[in-house]
Protein backbone atom coordinates (compact mmCIF):
# COMPACT_ATOMS: atom_id res chain seq x y z
CA UNK A 1 0.00 0.00 0.00
CA UNK A 2 2.88 2.34 0.79
CA UNK A 3 4.42 1.71 -2.58
CA UNK A 4 1.07 2.16 -4.29
CA UNK A 5 0.54 5.73 -3.17
CA UNK A 6 4.19 6.52 -3.71
CA UNK A 7 4.02 5.36 -7.30
CA UNK A 8 0.39 6.31 -7.96
CA UNK A 9 1.18 8.73 -10.81
CA UNK A 10 3.66 6.36 -12.42
CA UNK A 11 1.11 3.52 -12.25
CA UNK A 12 -1.59 5.81 -13.62
CA UNK A 13 0.64 6.69 -16.54
CA UNK A 14 1.38 3.02 -17.26
CA UNK A 15 -2.32 2.18 -16.98
CA UNK A 16 -3.40 4.85 -19.47
CA UNK A 17 -0.59 4.01 -21.86
CA UNK A 18 -1.43 0.30 -21.78
CA UNK A 19 -4.60 0.96 -23.81
CA UNK A 20 -2.53 2.09 -26.78
CA UNK A 21 -0.69 -0.06 -29.33
CA UNK A 22 2.83 -0.99 -28.30
CA UNK A 23 4.49 1.23 -30.90
CA UNK A 24 2.93 4.38 -29.46
CA UNK A 25 3.42 3.60 -25.80
CA UNK A 26 6.72 5.31 -25.10
CA UNK A 27 5.75 8.47 -27.00
CA UNK A 28 2.36 8.55 -25.30
CA UNK A 29 3.98 8.12 -21.89
CA UNK A 30 6.22 11.13 -22.49
CA UNK A 31 3.31 13.14 -23.85
CA UNK A 32 1.24 12.31 -20.79
CA UNK A 33 4.03 13.41 -18.44
CA UNK A 34 4.48 16.66 -20.39
CA UNK A 35 0.74 17.37 -20.22
CA UNK A 36 0.83 16.68 -16.47
CA UNK A 37 3.67 19.17 -15.98
CA UNK A 38 1.98 21.78 -18.20
CA UNK A 39 -1.28 21.45 -16.24
CA UNK A 40 0.15 21.11 -12.75
CA UNK A 41 2.53 24.03 -12.54
CA UNK A 42 0.19 26.73 -13.90
CA UNK A 43 -2.38 25.46 -11.37
CA UNK A 44 0.24 25.80 -8.68
CA UNK A 45 0.96 29.28 -10.07
CA UNK A 46 -2.70 30.26 -9.65
CA UNK A 47 -2.64 28.97 -6.11
CA UNK A 48 0.61 30.78 -5.36
CA UNK A 49 -0.62 34.17 -6.60
CA UNK A 50 -3.47 34.20 -4.11
CA UNK A 51 -1.21 32.76 -1.40
CA UNK A 52 1.35 35.47 -2.07
CA UNK A 53 -1.16 38.31 -2.14
CA UNK A 54 -2.73 37.08 1.08
CA UNK A 55 0.65 36.59 2.71
CA UNK A 56 2.02 39.98 1.69
CA UNK A 57 -1.21 41.59 2.81
CA UNK A 58 -0.93 39.91 6.19
CA UNK A 59 2.66 41.14 6.55
CA UNK A 60 1.59 44.67 5.58
CA UNK A 61 -1.39 44.61 7.94
CA UNK A 62 -4.16 44.61 5.36
CA UNK A 63 -6.66 42.04 4.13
CA UNK A 64 -5.58 41.29 0.58
CA UNK A 65 -8.00 39.87 -2.01
CA UNK A 66 -11.33 39.21 -0.29
CA UNK A 67 -14.11 39.82 -2.81
CA UNK A 68 -14.01 36.88 -5.25
CA UNK A 69 -15.20 33.68 -3.63
CA UNK A 70 -14.69 32.70 0.01
CA UNK A 71 -11.74 34.64 1.47
CA UNK A 72 -10.86 35.76 -2.06
CA UNK A 73 -9.74 32.29 -3.01
CA UNK A 74 -11.21 32.48 -6.51
CA UNK A 75 -9.20 35.61 -7.31
CA UNK A 76 -6.81 33.79 -9.73
CA UNK A 77 -9.80 32.70 -11.87
CA UNK A 78 -10.96 36.30 -12.12
CA UNK A 79 -7.41 37.38 -12.96
CA UNK A 80 -7.16 34.69 -15.62
CA UNK A 81 -10.44 35.70 -17.29
CA UNK A 82 -9.38 39.34 -17.16
CA UNK A 83 -6.03 38.73 -18.82
CA UNK A 84 -7.60 36.48 -21.48
CA UNK A 85 -10.25 38.99 -22.45
CA UNK A 86 -8.13 42.13 -22.37
CA UNK A 87 -7.13 43.76 -25.62
CA UNK A 88 -3.68 42.75 -26.80
CA UNK A 89 -1.90 46.02 -27.56
CA UNK A 90 1.30 46.09 -29.57
CA UNK A 91 2.97 49.53 -29.69
CA UNK A 92 3.10 51.01 -33.18
CA UNK A 93 6.87 51.38 -33.18
CA UNK A 94 7.46 47.94 -31.67
CA UNK A 95 9.24 45.21 -33.53
CA UNK A 96 6.17 43.01 -34.01
CA UNK A 97 7.87 39.66 -34.62
CA UNK A 98 10.33 39.87 -31.73
CA UNK A 99 7.66 41.42 -29.50
CA UNK A 100 5.47 38.38 -30.16
CA UNK A 101 8.26 35.82 -29.78
CA UNK A 102 9.64 37.06 -26.45
CA UNK A 103 6.91 35.71 -24.11
CA UNK A 104 6.80 32.47 -26.09
CA UNK A 105 10.54 31.90 -25.76
CA UNK A 106 10.35 32.79 -22.08
CA UNK A 107 7.60 30.31 -21.22
CA UNK A 108 9.05 27.52 -23.37
CA UNK A 109 12.49 27.93 -21.82
CA UNK A 110 11.09 27.94 -18.30
CA UNK A 111 8.88 24.90 -18.88
CA UNK A 112 11.80 22.91 -20.26
CA UNK A 113 13.58 23.24 -16.93
CA UNK A 114 10.98 20.99 -15.29
CA UNK A 115 11.92 18.14 -17.61
CA UNK A 116 14.89 17.05 -15.53
CA UNK A 117 13.59 17.68 -12.00
CA UNK A 118 12.88 14.43 -10.12
CA UNK A 119 9.52 15.14 -8.49
CA UNK A 120 9.22 11.82 -6.74
CA UNK A 121 10.57 8.30 -6.78
CA UNK A 122 10.74 7.33 -10.51
CA UNK A 123 8.99 10.58 -11.35
CA UNK A 124 11.29 12.38 -13.73
CA UNK A 125 10.44 13.19 -17.32
CA UNK A 126 13.92 12.82 -18.79
CA UNK A 127 16.56 11.14 -16.66
CA UNK A 128 19.37 12.94 -18.40
CA UNK A 129 23.00 12.16 -17.69
CA UNK A 130 23.81 15.88 -17.87
CA UNK A 131 20.62 17.02 -16.12
CA UNK A 132 22.16 19.86 -14.13
CA UNK A 133 23.95 21.21 -17.19
CA UNK A 134 20.69 21.03 -19.13
CA UNK A 135 18.91 22.98 -16.43
CA UNK A 136 21.47 25.78 -16.35
CA UNK A 137 21.67 25.92 -20.16
CA UNK A 138 17.89 26.32 -20.43
CA UNK A 139 17.89 28.89 -17.64
CA UNK A 140 20.49 30.90 -19.51
CA UNK A 141 18.33 31.08 -22.63
CA UNK A 142 15.53 32.73 -20.66
CA UNK A 143 17.79 35.80 -20.45
CA UNK A 144 17.57 36.20 -24.19
CA UNK A 145 13.77 36.28 -23.95
CA UNK A 146 13.98 39.08 -21.40
CA UNK A 147 16.24 41.05 -23.69
CA UNK A 148 13.96 40.42 -26.68
CA UNK A 149 10.97 41.72 -24.74
CA UNK A 150 12.75 44.85 -23.58
CA UNK A 151 14.35 45.71 -26.87
CA UNK A 152 11.41 45.03 -29.16
CA UNK A 153 9.05 47.24 -27.14
CA UNK A 154 10.90 50.43 -28.20
CA UNK A 155 10.32 51.94 -24.81
CA UNK A 156 13.04 53.39 -22.62
CA UNK A 157 11.64 51.82 -19.47
CA UNK A 158 11.40 48.43 -21.14
CA UNK A 159 14.94 48.62 -22.44
CA UNK A 160 16.37 49.84 -19.13
CA UNK A 161 14.51 47.11 -17.28
CA UNK A 162 15.73 44.48 -19.70
CA UNK A 163 19.34 45.64 -19.45
CA UNK A 164 19.12 45.59 -15.67
CA UNK A 165 17.51 42.16 -15.71
CA UNK A 166 20.07 40.68 -18.07
CA UNK A 167 23.02 42.19 -16.18
CA UNK A 168 21.61 40.90 -12.90
CA UNK A 169 20.85 37.44 -14.25
CA UNK A 170 24.34 37.08 -15.74
CA UNK A 171 25.99 38.28 -12.52
CA UNK A 172 24.07 35.90 -10.31
CA UNK A 173 24.28 32.97 -12.68
CA UNK A 174 27.94 32.58 -11.76
CA UNK A 175 27.33 31.96 -8.02
CA UNK A 176 24.30 29.83 -8.90
CA UNK A 177 26.46 27.57 -11.04
CA UNK A 178 29.33 27.54 -8.56
CA UNK A 179 27.11 26.52 -5.65
CA UNK A 180 25.70 23.77 -7.83
CA UNK A 181 29.21 22.65 -8.74
CA UNK A 182 29.99 21.78 -5.10
CA UNK A 183 27.13 19.26 -5.14
CA UNK A 184 28.45 17.79 -8.39
CA UNK A 185 31.93 17.51 -6.84
CA UNK A 186 30.65 15.52 -3.89
CA UNK A 187 28.16 13.36 -5.78
CA UNK A 188 30.36 12.80 -8.80
CA UNK A 189 27.46 13.09 -11.21
CA UNK A 190 25.54 15.72 -13.14
CA UNK A 191 22.41 13.61 -13.11
CA UNK A 192 19.76 15.00 -10.77
CA UNK A 193 18.33 11.57 -9.98
CA UNK A 194 21.77 10.42 -8.84
CA UNK A 195 22.15 13.55 -6.74
CA UNK A 196 18.88 12.77 -4.96
CA UNK A 197 19.81 9.10 -4.57
CA UNK A 198 23.13 10.12 -2.97
CA UNK A 199 21.25 12.08 -0.29
CA UNK A 200 18.54 9.49 0.27
CA UNK A 201 19.98 7.42 3.09
CA UNK A 202 19.75 7.79 6.82
CA UNK A 203 21.85 7.32 9.91
CA UNK A 204 20.16 7.36 13.34
CA UNK A 205 16.93 8.19 11.50
CA UNK A 206 18.34 11.46 10.22
CA UNK A 207 18.84 12.10 6.50
CA UNK A 208 22.14 12.72 4.70
CA UNK A 209 20.93 15.86 2.96
CA UNK A 210 23.67 18.11 1.71
CA UNK A 211 22.33 21.09 3.64
CA UNK A 212 23.37 19.31 6.87
CA UNK A 213 27.07 19.45 5.93
CA UNK A 214 29.19 22.60 6.37
CA UNK A 215 29.81 23.11 2.65
CA UNK A 216 26.22 22.25 1.85
CA UNK A 217 24.86 24.76 4.33
CA UNK A 218 27.06 27.56 2.98
CA UNK A 219 26.32 26.45 -0.57
CA UNK A 220 22.59 26.45 0.04
CA UNK A 221 22.77 29.95 1.47
CA UNK A 222 24.59 31.20 -1.63
CA UNK A 223 22.23 29.23 -3.86
CA UNK A 224 19.22 30.79 -2.19
CA UNK A 225 20.60 34.32 -2.65
CA UNK A 226 21.51 33.68 -6.28
CA UNK A 227 18.18 31.99 -6.97
CA UNK A 228 16.25 34.94 -5.55
CA UNK A 229 18.22 37.28 -7.77
CA UNK A 230 17.93 34.95 -10.76
CA UNK A 231 14.15 34.88 -10.53
CA UNK A 232 14.06 38.70 -10.17
CA UNK A 233 12.28 38.53 -6.85
CA UNK A 234 12.38 41.12 -4.12
CA UNK A 235 14.86 42.29 -2.70
CA UNK A 236 16.48 41.87 -6.12
CA UNK A 237 13.51 43.12 -8.15
CA UNK A 238 15.27 46.14 -9.63
CA UNK A 239 14.48 45.10 -13.21
CA UNK A 240 10.84 45.85 -12.51
CA UNK A 241 11.28 48.53 -9.88
CA UNK A 242 7.83 50.11 -10.07
CA UNK A 243 8.94 53.43 -8.67
CA UNK A 244 11.44 54.09 -11.42
CA UNK A 245 10.74 51.80 -14.38
CA UNK A 246 6.92 51.40 -14.50
CA UNK A 247 7.22 47.61 -14.82
CA UNK A 248 10.55 46.89 -16.45
CA UNK A 249 10.85 44.77 -19.54
CA UNK A 250 7.17 43.88 -19.75
CA UNK A 251 5.88 47.47 -19.58
CA UNK A 252 4.54 47.33 -23.14
CA UNK A 253 2.82 43.97 -22.80
CA UNK A 254 -0.86 43.62 -22.12
CA UNK A 255 -3.49 40.94 -21.98
CA UNK A 256 -2.37 37.39 -22.35
CA UNK A 257 1.23 38.15 -23.29
CA UNK A 258 1.66 39.92 -19.97
CA UNK A 259 0.06 36.92 -18.28
CA UNK A 260 2.61 34.71 -20.00
CA UNK A 261 5.46 36.77 -18.59
CA UNK A 262 3.88 36.64 -15.16
CA UNK A 263 3.48 32.89 -15.51
CA UNK A 264 7.06 32.57 -16.71
CA UNK A 265 8.37 34.42 -13.68
CA UNK A 266 6.48 32.25 -11.22
CA UNK A 267 7.37 29.07 -13.07
CA UNK A 268 11.01 30.09 -12.97
CA UNK A 269 10.63 30.53 -9.23
CA UNK A 270 9.08 27.05 -8.91
CA UNK A 271 11.72 25.37 -11.00
CA UNK A 272 14.62 27.09 -9.26
CA UNK A 273 13.12 26.12 -5.89
CA UNK A 274 12.73 22.60 -7.19
CA UNK A 275 16.36 22.53 -8.24
CA UNK A 276 17.46 23.87 -4.85
CA UNK A 277 15.35 21.18 -3.19
CA UNK A 278 16.95 18.55 -5.38
CA UNK A 279 20.49 19.75 -4.87
CA UNK A 280 20.54 20.53 -1.16
CA UNK A 281 17.31 19.45 0.53
CA UNK A 282 17.31 15.83 -0.53
CA UNK A 283 14.76 16.10 -3.34
CA UNK A 284 11.85 13.76 -2.70
CA UNK A 285 13.37 11.99 0.34
CA UNK A 286 11.64 12.21 3.70
CA UNK A 287 13.17 14.34 6.50
CA UNK A 288 13.16 11.40 8.97
CA UNK A 289 13.46 7.73 8.19
CA UNK A 290 10.25 6.91 10.08
CA UNK A 291 8.36 9.23 7.71
CA UNK A 292 9.30 7.18 4.67
CA UNK A 293 5.75 5.88 4.35
CA UNK A 294 4.56 9.30 3.14
CA UNK A 295 4.63 9.35 -0.68
CA UNK A 296 7.81 10.85 -2.10
CA UNK A 297 6.05 13.42 -4.30
CA UNK A 298 4.38 14.91 -1.23
CA UNK A 299 7.83 15.63 0.20
CA UNK A 300 9.06 17.20 -3.02
CA UNK A 301 6.09 19.52 -3.29
CA UNK A 302 6.12 20.35 0.45
CA UNK A 303 9.75 21.43 0.17
CA UNK A 304 8.90 23.38 -2.98
CA UNK A 305 6.05 25.21 -1.28
CA UNK A 306 8.21 25.88 1.76
CA UNK A 307 10.75 27.57 -0.51
CA UNK A 308 7.95 29.58 -2.14
CA UNK A 309 6.82 30.65 1.32
CA UNK A 310 10.35 31.85 2.10
CA UNK A 311 10.37 33.80 -1.18
CA UNK A 312 7.09 35.50 -0.21
CA UNK A 313 8.32 36.15 3.31
CA UNK A 314 11.50 37.78 1.98
CA UNK A 315 9.46 39.92 -0.40
CA UNK A 316 7.36 41.19 2.48
CA UNK A 317 10.37 41.84 4.71
CA UNK A 318 13.32 43.26 2.80
CA UNK A 319 13.62 46.59 0.98
CA UNK A 320 14.87 46.69 -2.58
CA UNK A 321 18.60 46.96 -3.23
CA UNK A 322 20.28 49.73 -5.24
CA UNK A 323 21.93 48.80 -8.54
CA UNK A 324 25.51 49.28 -7.27
CA UNK A 325 24.72 47.35 -4.07
CA UNK A 326 23.34 44.56 -6.22
CA UNK A 327 26.47 44.26 -8.31
CA UNK A 328 28.85 44.69 -5.37
CA UNK A 329 26.98 42.02 -3.47
CA UNK A 330 27.22 39.59 -6.36
CA UNK A 331 30.85 40.06 -7.28
CA UNK A 332 32.43 41.02 -3.96
CA UNK A 333 30.57 38.81 -1.50
CA UNK A 334 28.63 35.95 -3.08
CA UNK A 335 31.21 35.00 -5.69
CA UNK A 336 34.25 34.86 -3.32
CA UNK A 337 32.22 32.90 -0.81
CA UNK A 338 31.21 30.43 -3.52
CA UNK A 339 34.85 30.03 -4.55
CA UNK A 340 35.85 29.43 -0.93
CA UNK A 341 33.06 26.89 -0.70
CA UNK A 342 34.53 25.03 -3.67
CA UNK A 343 37.78 24.58 -1.74
CA UNK A 344 35.90 23.50 1.36
CA UNK A 345 33.91 20.96 -0.64
CA UNK A 346 37.12 19.62 -2.17
CA UNK A 347 38.64 19.27 1.31
CA UNK A 348 35.49 17.50 2.48
CA UNK A 349 35.71 15.12 -0.44
CA UNK A 350 39.33 14.16 0.14
CA UNK A 351 39.50 14.07 3.95
CA UNK A 352 37.48 10.87 4.12
CA UNK A 353 34.95 9.92 6.78
CA UNK A 354 35.40 11.00 10.36
CA UNK A 355 34.92 13.96 12.64
CA UNK A 356 38.04 15.83 11.47
CA UNK A 357 36.51 17.00 8.20
CA UNK A 358 33.50 18.37 10.08
CA UNK A 359 35.78 20.42 12.33
CA UNK A 360 38.07 21.69 9.58
CA UNK A 361 35.33 22.55 7.07
CA UNK A 362 33.09 24.23 9.64
CA UNK A 363 36.04 26.16 11.10
CA UNK A 364 37.12 27.51 7.70
CA UNK A 365 33.61 28.60 6.75
CA UNK A 366 32.70 30.09 10.12
CA UNK A 367 36.04 31.93 10.29
CA UNK A 368 35.51 33.38 6.80
CA UNK A 369 31.94 34.52 7.44
CA UNK A 370 32.66 35.90 10.91
CA UNK A 371 35.79 37.78 9.76
CA UNK A 372 33.96 39.25 6.82
CA UNK A 373 30.97 40.23 8.88
CA UNK A 374 33.13 41.75 11.61
CA UNK A 375 35.25 43.78 9.19
CA UNK A 376 32.17 45.04 7.36
CA UNK A 377 30.62 46.11 10.65
CA UNK A 378 33.76 48.02 11.68
CA UNK A 379 34.38 49.84 8.44
CA UNK A 380 32.53 52.79 9.88
CA UNK A 381 30.48 53.30 6.77
CA UNK A 382 27.19 52.77 8.48
CA UNK A 383 25.59 56.14 9.03
CA UNK A 384 23.28 58.63 7.38
CA UNK A 385 22.93 57.97 3.69
CA UNK A 386 24.95 60.26 1.47
CA UNK A 387 23.66 61.27 -1.93
CA UNK A 388 26.62 61.32 -4.26
CA UNK A 389 24.74 62.31 -7.40
CA UNK A 390 21.68 64.15 -6.18
CA UNK A 391 23.06 66.76 -3.80
CA UNK B 1 21.27 11.10 -42.25
CA UNK B 2 17.80 11.22 -40.79
CA UNK B 3 15.05 13.75 -41.26
CA UNK B 4 16.11 15.37 -37.96
CA UNK B 5 19.50 16.15 -39.46
CA UNK B 6 17.95 17.86 -42.47
CA UNK B 7 15.56 19.90 -40.36
CA UNK B 8 18.38 21.02 -38.05
CA UNK B 9 20.75 21.88 -40.87
CA UNK B 10 18.02 23.84 -42.63
CA UNK B 11 17.32 25.84 -39.47
CA UNK B 12 21.02 26.43 -38.86
CA UNK B 13 21.78 27.51 -42.43
CA UNK B 14 18.71 29.73 -42.60
CA UNK B 15 19.73 31.32 -39.31
CA UNK B 16 23.23 31.92 -40.59
CA UNK B 17 21.91 33.49 -43.79
CA UNK B 18 19.53 35.67 -41.77
CA UNK B 19 22.39 36.72 -39.50
CA UNK B 20 24.27 37.97 -42.55
CA UNK B 21 21.46 39.41 -44.62
CA UNK B 22 19.12 41.10 -42.15
CA UNK B 23 19.36 44.89 -42.00
CA UNK B 24 18.81 45.40 -38.28
CA UNK B 25 21.86 44.51 -36.20
CA UNK B 26 19.87 43.19 -33.25
CA UNK B 27 17.88 40.93 -35.57
CA UNK B 28 21.22 39.62 -36.86
CA UNK B 29 22.30 38.87 -33.30
CA UNK B 30 19.05 37.04 -32.57
CA UNK B 31 19.39 35.06 -35.81
CA UNK B 32 22.90 34.17 -34.70
CA UNK B 33 21.51 32.69 -31.50
CA UNK B 34 19.22 30.54 -33.66
CA UNK B 35 22.39 29.28 -35.36
CA UNK B 36 23.92 28.49 -31.96
CA UNK B 37 20.79 26.58 -30.95
CA UNK B 38 20.81 24.68 -34.24
CA UNK B 39 24.45 23.71 -33.73
CA UNK B 40 23.70 22.60 -30.17
CA UNK B 41 20.89 20.36 -31.36
CA UNK B 42 23.15 18.97 -34.08
CA UNK B 43 25.63 18.00 -31.35
CA UNK B 44 22.80 16.36 -29.44
CA UNK B 45 21.58 14.45 -32.48
CA UNK B 46 25.11 13.03 -32.61
CA UNK B 47 24.71 11.83 -28.99
CA UNK B 48 27.12 14.47 -27.72
CA UNK B 49 24.85 15.66 -24.91
CA UNK B 50 27.55 17.42 -22.93
CA UNK B 51 28.88 19.39 -25.89
CA UNK B 52 25.34 20.30 -26.92
CA UNK B 53 24.23 21.70 -23.59
CA UNK B 54 27.57 23.39 -23.01
CA UNK B 55 27.04 25.05 -26.40
CA UNK B 56 23.63 26.34 -25.28
CA UNK B 57 24.98 27.50 -21.92
CA UNK B 58 28.00 29.31 -23.30
CA UNK B 59 26.83 30.55 -26.68
CA UNK B 60 23.17 31.38 -26.10
CA UNK B 61 23.53 32.20 -22.42
CA UNK B 62 26.70 34.26 -22.62
CA UNK B 63 27.99 35.00 -26.12
CA UNK B 64 24.64 36.00 -27.63
CA UNK B 65 23.96 38.25 -24.63
CA UNK B 66 27.44 39.73 -24.94
CA UNK B 67 26.91 40.44 -28.64
CA UNK B 68 23.58 42.09 -27.92
CA UNK B 69 25.08 44.19 -25.11
CA UNK B 70 27.94 45.24 -27.37
CA UNK B 71 25.50 46.32 -30.07
CA UNK B 72 23.29 48.30 -27.71
CA UNK B 73 26.10 49.92 -25.73
CA UNK B 74 28.11 51.07 -28.74
CA UNK B 75 26.41 52.28 -31.88
CA UNK B 76 22.80 51.58 -31.11
CA UNK B 77 20.59 49.19 -32.96
CA UNK B 78 19.39 51.63 -35.62
CA UNK B 79 20.23 50.71 -39.17
CA UNK B 80 22.79 53.04 -40.76
CA UNK B 81 21.50 54.99 -43.73
CA UNK B 82 24.33 54.07 -46.07
CA UNK B 83 23.50 50.36 -45.88
CA UNK B 84 24.99 47.59 -43.83
CA UNK B 85 27.02 45.98 -46.57
CA UNK B 86 30.71 46.71 -46.66
CA UNK B 87 32.23 48.03 -49.88
CA UNK B 88 35.13 45.60 -49.55
CA UNK B 89 32.82 42.58 -49.71
CA UNK B 90 35.07 40.93 -52.25
CA UNK B 91 37.97 40.71 -49.77
CA UNK B 92 35.60 39.28 -47.19
CA UNK B 93 34.44 36.66 -49.67
CA UNK B 94 38.05 35.63 -50.41
CA UNK B 95 38.85 35.33 -46.67
CA UNK B 96 35.68 33.36 -46.01
CA UNK B 97 36.44 31.01 -48.89
CA UNK B 98 39.98 30.58 -47.58
CA UNK B 99 38.83 29.74 -44.06
CA UNK B 100 36.24 27.35 -45.44
CA UNK B 101 38.85 25.63 -47.60
CA UNK B 102 41.23 25.17 -44.65
CA UNK B 103 38.47 23.80 -42.42
CA UNK B 104 37.20 21.51 -45.15
CA UNK B 105 40.73 20.26 -45.78
CA UNK B 106 41.22 19.54 -42.07
CA UNK B 107 37.89 17.70 -41.79
CA UNK B 108 38.61 15.63 -44.89
CA UNK B 109 42.08 14.83 -43.55
CA UNK B 110 40.65 13.64 -40.23
CA UNK B 111 38.46 11.12 -42.02
CA UNK B 112 41.58 9.48 -43.42
CA UNK B 113 43.57 9.73 -40.21
CA UNK B 114 40.97 7.97 -38.10
CA UNK B 115 40.28 4.29 -38.65
CA UNK B 116 36.81 3.59 -39.95
CA UNK B 117 34.65 3.43 -36.86
CA UNK B 118 31.98 0.80 -37.08
CA UNK B 119 30.46 1.05 -33.62
CA UNK B 120 29.29 4.32 -32.11
CA UNK B 121 31.70 5.15 -29.26
CA UNK B 122 30.03 5.37 -25.86
CA UNK B 123 31.24 8.50 -24.09
CA UNK B 124 29.60 9.45 -20.82
CA UNK B 125 29.91 12.70 -18.93
CA UNK B 126 32.05 10.85 -16.41
CA UNK B 127 34.55 9.99 -19.17
CA UNK B 128 34.67 13.60 -20.32
CA UNK B 129 35.23 14.76 -16.75
CA UNK B 130 37.96 12.20 -16.12
CA UNK B 131 39.68 13.12 -19.37
CA UNK B 132 39.53 16.83 -18.56
CA UNK B 133 41.11 16.53 -15.12
CA UNK B 134 43.31 13.57 -16.06
CA UNK B 135 44.92 13.44 -19.45
CA UNK B 136 44.04 16.98 -20.59
CA UNK B 137 44.60 18.75 -17.26
CA UNK B 138 47.41 20.95 -18.61
CA UNK B 139 45.42 22.48 -21.49
CA UNK B 140 42.54 22.99 -19.06
CA UNK B 141 44.76 24.79 -16.58
CA UNK B 142 46.30 26.94 -19.31
CA UNK B 143 42.85 27.97 -20.52
CA UNK B 144 41.85 28.71 -16.92
CA UNK B 145 44.92 30.91 -16.38
CA UNK B 146 44.28 32.68 -19.67
CA UNK B 147 40.66 33.41 -18.77
CA UNK B 148 41.60 34.59 -15.28
CA UNK B 149 44.23 36.90 -16.76
CA UNK B 150 41.67 38.25 -19.21
CA UNK B 151 39.19 38.87 -16.40
CA UNK B 152 41.75 40.64 -14.21
CA UNK B 153 42.77 42.68 -17.23
CA UNK B 154 39.19 43.71 -17.84
CA UNK B 155 38.84 44.78 -14.21
CA UNK B 156 42.04 46.82 -14.42
CA UNK B 157 40.87 48.53 -17.61
CA UNK B 158 37.57 49.39 -15.94
CA UNK B 159 39.28 50.77 -12.79
CA UNK B 160 41.62 52.94 -14.85
CA UNK B 161 38.77 54.52 -16.75
CA UNK B 162 36.94 55.33 -13.53
CA UNK B 163 39.94 57.08 -12.01
CA UNK B 164 40.45 59.10 -15.18
CA UNK B 165 36.97 60.51 -14.90
CA UNK B 166 37.48 61.99 -11.43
Amino acid sequence: MIGFFDQIFVLLQHWIVSFLPAAWQSAAGVLLAVVAIICLFPALFALTTVFERKGIARIQNRLGPNRVGPYGLLQPIADGIKSLTKEDIVPMSADAAVHFLAPVVMVVAVFMGFAVLPMGRNMVLVDMDAGLLFYFAIGASAELAVFMAGWSSRNKYSLLGAMRAVAQMISYEVPLLLSGVTVVMITGSLSLTKIVAAQNHYSYGLPHWYIFTPWGCAGFLMYAIAATAESNRSPFDLPEGESELVAGYHTEYSGFKFALFFLGEYLAMFSISGLGTTLFLGGWSAPFSFLNWVPSWIWFFSKLMLSIFVFIWLRGTLPRLRQDQLMNFAWKFVLPMCLLNLFVAAAWRFMGDGWLRWVVCSAVLIAAYVTLGWSEMHRGKIGPRSYRYAE
Amino acid sequence: MSIVFYVLTTITVMGALAAMLLKNTVHCALALSVVFAGLAFLFMSLDAQYAGWAQVLVYIGAVAILVVFAILLTKGSETPKDGVFSRTWFVGLVIAAGVFAVLGWAVMGSMKALPQLTAVPQVTNLDIGNALVGRYVLPLEIVAVLLTAAMIGAVIVAIHEKEGQK
